[in-house]
């Protein structure tokens, strides 16, 4: 099959199913639904063609698509995928469908709009994926926080206001500044496209200031620690959806950023500077496993899971650096680059089941509190099993798709630095110590109240949701061959591109 | 050399302020003899009688290019043509989303028609000024009509008193701008601007006096910090429909006064006057945001909006460089365009209990009214500065042309302000969505104000996706 403008399609379909939603109003719910799970379907089966299609042996950019768009500021409507953006744009496609189906009987007020701001930001996101103008890029990048911010100040928990201006006014802060860095680059370059800034030479003072602007928009958005407390109220005050899509995709801009715009633009300046970012994630891993130890809120512990989890993509991103001080070669540092790559899909299927898991028992008893629950398991045989299963998979039992990543990554950290991966490999530890607790407390043990007792276990719709991301965990786990290989020449390029420097010869 | 051209074609390009004098007329003596039976006649009539106006300023006062007349007072540039016709659209808009207000108000009387009409002809005159005698004549003319305008509802104690301070500062700014004029006089013995741009600035001392003295009348003509604190008091104690009114179209005309006087009439040396901008500019970002953040009244939210906005457009002078001037056009333009949307839905979701004052008033909106409240959420988003909205190329030009200038200090300070700014834009949205209200009774619906705010809002959306068409035209204006 052969569509053209695919990746067109993949990004305003979605906008554009949304926006009928907008107009067709509140009072066909009914219609909505179905609507918006057609929309998504479609959207995830365009995604067919774009796999097949897509020619793994070379880093270019593929499906191209460019014509003019501001010609005053030089801007284009330039798309293209590689093999970096690929898994994140079919993430992002697979994701939304769960969302809308778990939807489906919880959200009763402005349903239509609910299902409309979904579909909005599933399209902005790929577009984000897919630019390759930065000032389309930054458009799609900045639209998006619209939906995001309505989504959890609409059919958020009770303290939603908070939670979503914090969310907002955070990223937006670091998004200005990233504003700020890329336009400099464009009055350097000439134009927008990132490939230019990627090719522009750079002075190291520049450098290390452009690097700020971007570690300060893309942190914000992994998160990565000290500037991550947003995401912990975030996730608690959305609805189960706003959760789901905010943990699996939107914190994957974070680390796409980093891959896609502070590595390549500006090497010489994460070289420099890679201890702060290899701190700050062995920070997130270690302190934050033990902050999510302590947590009573599910949704909490998911996030605060989140945050230690993410500190793995940070940290397989920069390992390039010292493994090739270390080992003279940067043969090994691919580990850490793919390593981020799978630990980003992998966090994106695992978290999303575990906030959609937190969802269906949420809908049951209407608390996220661990104390609530208690032998769930007794009453809820099948979704049991399940979340048991996206638990150890949380943990990184291997097997499932959240070995992969953090095996790939601590195998780089051992390469640069024995410490390091000490350190990194500590999660295995906690990673287990806060998700099998969790799953103790909530899961096993005897029936803790009547109101445990009389929760029906999954429904169809339910089953066949979780049933799909527990495929998807164990496909992933068990066979992430083309994944890799997907990724293998685009990871390579970009190898290649942090180890050149950029600094102009004098 | 005009002794040989026949009258009528030396006035053609002044058509703009000729038509408009004579609109004036019109509309005074229809309303006198049309009685109170017909009160729908006068505005009717402004709103076609502009209309007509306009369509004169284009298709017979459009120059190809820059054109002198009156002995060198008065200039046409396509430049003016285009803010005319700005000015123009502005105030119909303005007039016509306030007469449901003005009815329900019972502010009746033709004089306020005519006193937009005055004022519309003021900025004209702003527009087309090329000697200090039509840029003071222009202003006063403008500034006399809105003091007028403030105090129209005379029933109101807070309108007399917003009236009161904003006649005494503004006449205190004319003094201090005639003073200013005055010793650029005594000291380059020329009132045309076209000489005077010609002067060199070597003239020590006293030409830095006179500048600053006209900087601060143009700053407070804006409303920038220190000069703002007639703003807030005006946009909240004068009725919707004048706050309305005296936030859009007049920002053009200060705009034209900026360029007029500032970068053409004394652009030979621009640090002249750079400085104290930047001052201005940084105060007006960093206290109009701050200061907006308190607010609870919406008009005097919106009033420190204005104040950040015009931070913005300050900076784009702080360039001193045609990008910068280009980027302050597109910013003024689209802020026009924005707050004209944003404050008539201020005037639409007044109830009959009284006007939305108050941003509690607000909540529920979006359940209460979602087609107002979901165009007041894009106009909210573009002030803030969030594609795809207009307001995002608006600021995106000014940080361009910052960077492109080497300021990329004021640069990042003009984006963080803009980030604490987004925090009371998001407040409105906050409450219209995130809050229920209390039950209120609805006013009957203006469908041909509601359709026509639709519209207004699309093109902010419109010029949010494609902005060429507004890049290029500011390009080619100001070249």
């Amino acid at each position: 099959m052969h569509v053209t403008h695919l990746l067109s399609w993949l990004t305003w379909l979605p906008v554009t199913g949304g926006l009928v939603l907008l107009i067709l109003g509140d009072s066909r719910a009914g219609v909505a639904r179905w609507l918006a799970l057609l929309v998504t379907l479609i959207t995830l089966l365009l995604c067919v063609p774009l796999w097949q299609g897509f020619d793994h042996s070379t880093a270019a950019f593929q499906y191209l698509e460019r014509t003019t768009w501001i010609p005053q500021l030089h801007a284009q409507y330039y798309l293209g995928v590689d093999g970096i953006s690929l898994p994140l744009i079919v993430l992002t496609a697979f994701m939304t469908v769960p969302v809308v189906i778990a939807g489906w009987s919880v959200i009763e007020k402005r349903a239509t709009q609910y299902y409309a701001a979904f579909l909005i930001l599933e399209g902005l996101m790929i577009g984000v994926f897919c630019a390759m103008d930065a000032l389309l890029f930054y458009f799609f990048w900045e639209a998006m926080l619209i939906p995001m911010f309505l989504i959890i100040g609409i059919w958020g928990g009770p303290r939603r206001v908070y939670a979503t201006l914090k969310f907002f006014l955070y990223t937006f802060l670091g998004s200005v500044l990233m504003l700020v860095a890329l336009i400099y680059l464009y009055l350097q370059a000439g134009d927008y496209t990132i490939s230019a800034f990627q090719s522009l030479p750079l002075a190291l003072i520049d450098q290390r200031w452009i690097f700020l602007a971007f570690l300060v928009a893309f942190a914000v958005k992994v998160p990565m620690w000290p500037v991550h407390t947003w995401l912990p109220d975030a996730h608690v005050e959305a609805p189960t959806g706003g959760s789901v899509i905010l943990a699996a995709i939107m914190l994957k801009m974070g680390g796409y950023g980093l891959l896609r715009f502070s590595l390549p633009i500006t090497p010489d300046a994460s070289r420099e500077l890679n201890w702060l970012i290899i701190g700050l994630s062995l920070v997130a891993i270690v302190y934050i496993g033990f902050v999510a130890l302590m947590q009573t809120d599910m949704k909490k512990l998911i996030a605060y899971s989140s945050v230690a989890h993410m500190g793995f993509v940070t940290l397989g991103a920069f390992l390039a650096f010292d493994i090739q001080g270390a080992t003279g070669t940067l043969s090994g540092a691919v580990n850490g680059l793919d390593g981020a790559m799978v630990q980003m899909v992998s966090h994106g299927l695992i978290s999303g089941a575990l906030f959609l898991c937190i969802g269906v028992m949420y809908d049951r008893l209407h608390s996220r509190e661990i104390s609530a629950y208690g032998g769930v398991i007794n009453s809820m045989p099948k979704f049991g099993a399940f979340m048991v299963l996206f638990a150890l998979a949380n943990c990184g039992l291997p097997g499932t798709s959240g070995f992969v990543g953090e095996f790939l990554v601590i195998l780089a950290a051992y390469k640069a630095n024995f410490w390091y991966a000490l350190l990194a490999a500590t999660t295995l530890i906690l990673g287990a110590a806060y998700t099998l607790w969790l799953v103790k407390r909530v899961i096993f043990g005897p029936i803790a109240n009547d109101n445990v007792a009389s929760m029906p276990d999954l429904n169809g719709r339910e089953f066949t949701v979780l049933a799909v991301l527990a495929v998807a965990v164990l496909l992933v786990g068990l066979w992430p061959a083309p994944l890799v290989q997907t990724m293998e020449a685009s990871i390579q390029h970009l190898l290649q591109q942090l180890s050149t420097s950029k600094i102009p010869a004098v | 050399m005009h002794e040989t051209v026949p009258l009528f074609l030396m006035l053609q390009p002044a058509i703009a302020e000729i038509s408009l004098g004579l609109a004036v007329c019109v509309v005074l003596m229809v309303d006198v003899f049309a009685g109170s039976a017909q009160r729908q006649l006068t505005p009717v009539l402004t709103l076609m009688l502009l209309a007509i106006c306009a369509w004169l300023t284009v298709s017979v006062g459009g120059v190809p290019a820059r054109q002198v007349l009156f002995d060198g007072l008065y200039v046409a540039d396509p430049l003016a043509t285009f803010l005319k016709l700005a000015a123009f659209l502005s105030i119909g808009l303005a007039l016509f989303y306030s007469q449901g207000y003005l009815d329900r108000r019972g502010i009746r009387g033709g004089e306020y028609q005519v006193l937009a009409l005055t004022a519309l002809l003021g900025i004209c005159v702003l527009i087309s000024a090329n000697s200090l005698l039509t840029v003071y004549l222009g202003v006063e003319l403008l500034s006399l009509s809105l003091y007028a305008l403030v105090a129209f509802d005379r029933e109101s104690g807070v309108s007399a008193e917003a009236a009161i301070k904003y006649f005494v500062l503004g006449a205190i700014a004319s003094g201090t701008l005639l003073y200013g004029m005055s010793m650029l006089y005594g000291l380059t013995g020329s009132l045309d601007l076209d000489k005077l741009a010609t002067v060199n600035a070597a003239h020590g001392a006293g030409f830095v006096i006179a500048v600053t003295f006209i900087v601060v009348a143009v700053a407070f003509k804006f409303g920038a910090v220190p000069f703002h604190m007639w703003i807030p008091d005006v946009y909240s104690g004068a009725p919707s429909s004048v706050a309305l009114l005296i936030s859009t179209a007049p920002k053009l005309g200060s705009f034209a006064l900026a360029i007029r006087l500032l970068t053409y009439g004394l652009g030979a040396d621009p640090s002249l006057w750079v400085e104290i901008l930047t001052v201005l500019a940084v105060l007006s970002l960093l206290l109009g945001n701050i200061i907006a953040l308190a607010q609870s009244g919406i008009r005097r939210m919106l009033a420190y909006s204005a104040i950040a906005n015009v931070g913005f457009i300050l900076l784009g002078f702080v360039t001193a460089g045609a990008d910068g001037y280009r980027a302050a056009l597109a910013y003024t333009l689209i802020y026009v365009l924005t707050t004209l949307g944003s404050f008539a839905v201020v005037l639409l979701a007044a109830r009959d209990e009284g006007e939305a004052e108050e941003l509690e008033d607000y909540k529920g909106l979006g359940v209460r009214d979602p087609l107002l409240a979901l165009l007041m959420l894009v106009l909210m988003f573009s002030t803030a500065g969030v594609p795809p909205f207009a307001g995002f190329w608006a600021k995106l030009w000014i940080i361009q042309a910052l960077l492109h200038a080497h300021h990329p200090l004021l640069a990042t300070l003009a984006v963080v302000a803009s980030v604490v700014g987004a925090f009371y834009y998001l407040r409105v949205i906050w409450f219209m969505y995130f809050d229920s209200g209390r039950p209120q009774t609805l006013v009957p619906r203006q469908r041909a104000a509601r359709l026509t705010l639709a519209l207004n809002t699309l093109a902010v959306v419109g010029l949010g996706i494609m902005p060429n068409a507004l890049l290029a035209l500011c390009t080619a204006l100001l070249n």
